[in-house]
C-alpha cells in the first residue's frame, strides 16, 4: 500500500521543537524527525520510549568485571604465578588491589565497546551502509520532520505546518510500505 | 521568607541537650590512675570486646607473653598507654565531631565559590541554601581553634607531636624523626597557619555573603562580578591552604607517617558530604513548600555530584591504599595496618558505605531524581564519611582502645544539633531565592 508522507524542513532546533510539541497537540503523527546534531529534549517532545541502553551498559560493565576477574585469576594466579615485588600470589583475594586497575578498566573497556555496538546494531546501522535520511541538508544545518499525511487534507496540514514555521514543506508518496 | 519552625528549633536543641550529656559523661567517665584502668579492663574482659576481638587476640597475645617473663614494668607501661589512650578518647570524639561538621561548611563554601567561578547556570536558585550552610563557617572554625588552642596548651594529648619532649635531644623521648620535622612542626607555626587559614576562609564567606544579599537590590552587575572575582581567588587560596589544613590538622596525628595526596583524599570527602548536605537542605525546604523553583532537575544534578565525587573519593582512597600496599614500605604501610588490624570492621564498612553504597543507588538516572532515595543515600554517604574521619584520627590517638559509646555518639548529636540550628537560623535572614543574580532565569527554568 503507498503511504503519503509531509516532510517538513525547519532552519532552527527550538522551532522545531515546538513545531513538534504543536504537531503531537493536533494529533497528527511523526515518523521521524532528521537533525545535524542530536536536540536536547527532542525524544521527550516526540513521546518516543526511553532508552534501555543504559541497562545492557550495566550488564556488559558486570560481564567486563566478570572477565577480569577470571583472566587474572586464570593468568597471576592459576598459570603462571610470578612473585612480583615479594606479593603473594598464591590466591586471588591476597593479590587483589593489584587487579583493580584491570578490574576497572575491564569493566569500562567492556561497557563502552559493547554498549557502542549495540547501539549500531539497534539502530541497524552498518559499515557501506546506504544513507536513511531523504534531505541531505539535514546532514548541514536543516532539521525535517517526517509526518505522516494519512486521510488528513494535505492542504490543511501544510498550512498548519507553515504555521509552526517550517520553511519548506513537500508531500512525498512512498510506493513501498514503510 | 523563610521562618524557622518551633518544631525544628526544638529538634536541634534537644540533640544539643542530649549530645552535651553523652559528652559531659564521656569526659567524666576517664580512668585517672592505672588502678582505674586495671579495675576497667578487669570487668570489661568478660564481655564487650567482640569488636575488637581481631585485635585484642594479637595484642593480647604479646601482653600475656611479656606477662609470662613476670616483668611487672612492661604491664605498668602497657597500662599506663591505655590509660592515655583512654583520656584522649573522649577529646577524640569532640575534635572528630567539630571537624566533619566543619569539612561539611567549608566544603559548601567551596562549592559555592566553583559555582561563581565557572558562571554556573544552574545552580543560583540554590545560593541562599549554600550560604546558609556556610553560615556554620564562623561558629565552627571558633570551636575548632579553640580545641587546637586547648591541644596546644596541653590540656589534652590528642596531637603527641606537640609533646615538647619528642624534640629535646636530652631527653628519653627524643624523636628523631618529629625533631626533624619542627622547622615546621612545631607549636606556634601551627597556630599561625591555623588563624591565617580560617582569617582567610571566613573573610571570603563574609564578603562574598555581603555582596550576594546587596546583589538582590543593586542596579547593575556589579556585585556579582566582584564576587565571580573574588571566588576565583578564593578557589586558589582555598585549595593550597585546605591541603595544608589537612595535613596539619588530621595528618599530624600520624606526625610520623606522610602521605602526599592526603589533601585531594580530605577534599574529595569534603566536597562530597557538602553536597549531599546541599542536597538533603534543599529536598527538606521544598518539602516545606519553599523553594518552589527548584525542581527535579536540580535534585538530579546535585544527585550526580554526589555520585561522581563518592567515585571521586574511592579513586583517591584507593590511590592512596594501592602505592602504600605496593610499596610494603615499614613507615608507610604502618597506617593501613593499624587500620586494618585494629579498625577493621569501621575500615572496610566505610570503604562498602562511601563507595558501593552510592554507585549501585545513584547509578540509574531516574533514582537520583527520586528525592527520598537521595535522601537516603545522602544518610548512608553521610555516615560512611563520618567513619573515614573517625579512621583518620582514632586510630593514632586512641589505639586500639577505641569504642562507638557515649562520648562519640553525644559528640555528634551535639554538632549535629548545632549545626541544624546555625544553618536554619543563617537561613531565615535572607530571601531564600536571590532576587537578580544574572543566571537567575537561566537557574529557574533548568531543565534536563
Amino acid at each position: 500500500m503507498a503511504s503519503k508522507v509531509i516532510h517538513a524542513i525547519y532552519n532552527d532546533d527550538d522551532i522545531l521543537m515546538n513545531a513538534v510539541k504543536a504537531v503531537r497537540n493536533e494529533h497528527y503523527h511523526i515518523d521521524e524527525v532528521y537533525t545535524p546534531f542530536p536536540v536536547h529534549g527532542l525524544d521527550k517532545a516526540m513521546g518516543l520510549a526511553g532508552t534501555r541502553i543504559a541497562i545492557t551498559s550495566f550488564m556488559y560493565g558486570v560481564l567486563g568485571l566478570i572477565v577480569a576477574i577470571v583472566m587474572m585469576n586464570f593468568i597471576m594466579i592459576k598459570d603462571w604465578p610470578q612473585d612480583i615485588g615479594g606479593k603473594p600470589s598464591f590466591t586471588y583475594i591476597q593479590n587483589m588491589p593489584a587487579f583493580v586497575p584491570i578490574m576497572f578498566e575491564m569493566t569500562v573497556f567492556f561497557a563502552a565497546h559493547l554498549m557502542v555496538i549495540t547501539f549500531y546494531m539497534r539502530s541497524k546501522l552498518w559499515p557501506f551502509k546506504k544513507a536513511e535520511n531523504p534531505d541531505p541538508r539535514t546532514t548541514d544545518d536543516h532539521f525535517l520532520m517526517v509526518v505522516d499525511a494519512g486521510h488528513h487534507d494535505y492542504k490543511k496540514m501544510s498550512q498548519f505546518l507553515k504555521d509552526t514555521g517550517a520553511i519548506e514543506i513537500s508531500l512525498i508518496e512512498n510506493e513501498d510500505d514503510h | 521568607m523563610y521562618t524557622l519552625p518551633n518544631k525544628l528549633k526544638v529538634f536541634a536543641i534537644v540533640f544539643m541537650v542530649v549530645g552535651a550529656i553523652g559528652m559531659i559523661s564521656g569526659f567524666l567517665s576517664v580512668p585517672g590512675s592505672t588502678a582505674e584502668v586495671k579495675e576497667m579492663m578487669a570487668s570489661h574482659h568478660d564481655g564487650g570486646h567482640d569488636a575488637e576481638a581481631s585485635a585484642e587476640d594479637s595484642h593480647g597475645g604479646t601482653h600475656e607473653a611479656t606477662a609470662a617473663t613476670d616483668s611487672h614494668d612492661s604491664e605498668e607501661a602497657h597500662l599506663e598507654h591505655t590509660l592515655h589512650q583512654l583520656q584522649n578518647r573522649p577529646w577524640s570524639a569532640l575534635y572528630i565531631a567539630s571537624f566533619f561538621f566543619f569539612m561539611i561548611t567549608l566544603g559548601a563554601l567551596a562549592f559555592y565559590a566553583i559555582q561563581y567561578a565557572a558562571q554556573a547556570g544552574w545552580s543560583p536558585v540554590l545560593f541562599r541554601v549554600m550560604e546558609g550552610i556556610t553560615a556554620y563557617l564562623p561558629v565552627a572554625s571558633v570551636i575548632l581553634f579553640v580545641l587546637l588552642l586547648l591541644s596546644a596548651f596541653h590540656v589534652n594529648h590528642i596531637f603527641h607531636w606537640m609533646d615538647p619532649e619528642l624534640v629535646n635531644p636530652e631527653s628519653d623521648h627524643y624523636d628523631k624523626l618529629i625533631a626533624g620535622k619542627s622547622a615546621y612542626l612545631n607549636v606556634p607555626f601551627f597556630l599561625i597557619r591555623a588563624v591565617i587559614f580560617l582569617l582567610g576562609w571566613n573573610l571570603y564567606r563574609w564578603i562574598s555573603r555581603k555582596n550576594s544579599i546587596a546583589d538582590d537590590t543593586a542596579e547593575d552587575h556589579s556585585y556579582f562580578k566582584k564576587n565571580f572575582k573574588l571566588s576565583a581567588a578564593f578557589l586558589v587560596f582555598f585549595i593550597v591552604t585546605e591541603s595544608i589544613m589537612s595535613w596539619d590538622w588530621i595528618m599530624t596525628f600520624d606526625p610520623h607517617w606522610f602521605s602526599t595526596l592526603f589533601g585531594w583524599y580530605v577534599f574529595a570527602g569534603m566536597m562530597v558530604s557538602a553536597i549531599t548536605v546541599i542536597a538533603m537542605v534543599t529536598i527538606y525546604l521544598k518539602s516545606q513548600g519553599y523553594l518552589e523553583q527548584v525542581n527535579d532537575s536540580h535534585i538530579h544534578d546535585l544527585a550526580k555530584f554526589m555520585f561522581a565525587f563518592s567515585i571521586f573519593w574511592t579513586y583517591l582512597w584507593f590511590s592512596q591504599f594501592m602505592l602504600i600496599w605496593y610499596a610494603d614500605i615499614p613507615e608507610e604501610v604502618t597506617y593501613f595496618v593499624t587500620r586494618i588490624q585494629d579498625y577493621n570492621l569501621p575500615f572496610f564498612g566505610m570503604v562498602a558505605m562511601n563507595f558501593v553504597f552510592p554507585v549501585l543507588l545513584l547509578m540509574n538516572s531516574d533514582y537520583k531524581r527520586v528525592n527520598w532515595f537521595v535522601i537516603m543515600t545522602g544518610i548512608v554517604i553521610l555516615a560512611g564519611h563520618y567513619v573515614d574521619v573517625f579512621n583518620m584520627v582514632m586510630p593514632a590517638t586512641v589505639g586500639t582502645s577505641w569504642f562507638i559509646g557515649l562520648p562519640e555518639i553525644g559528640s555528634m548529636l551535639f554538632f549535629f544539633g548545632l549545626f541544624v540550628l546555625v544553618v536554619f537560623s543563617a537561613l531565615t535572614k535572607a530571601p531564600l531565592v536571590p532576587k537578580r543574580n544574572p543566571f537567575l532565569k537561566e537557574s529557574k527554568h533548568f531543565h534536563y
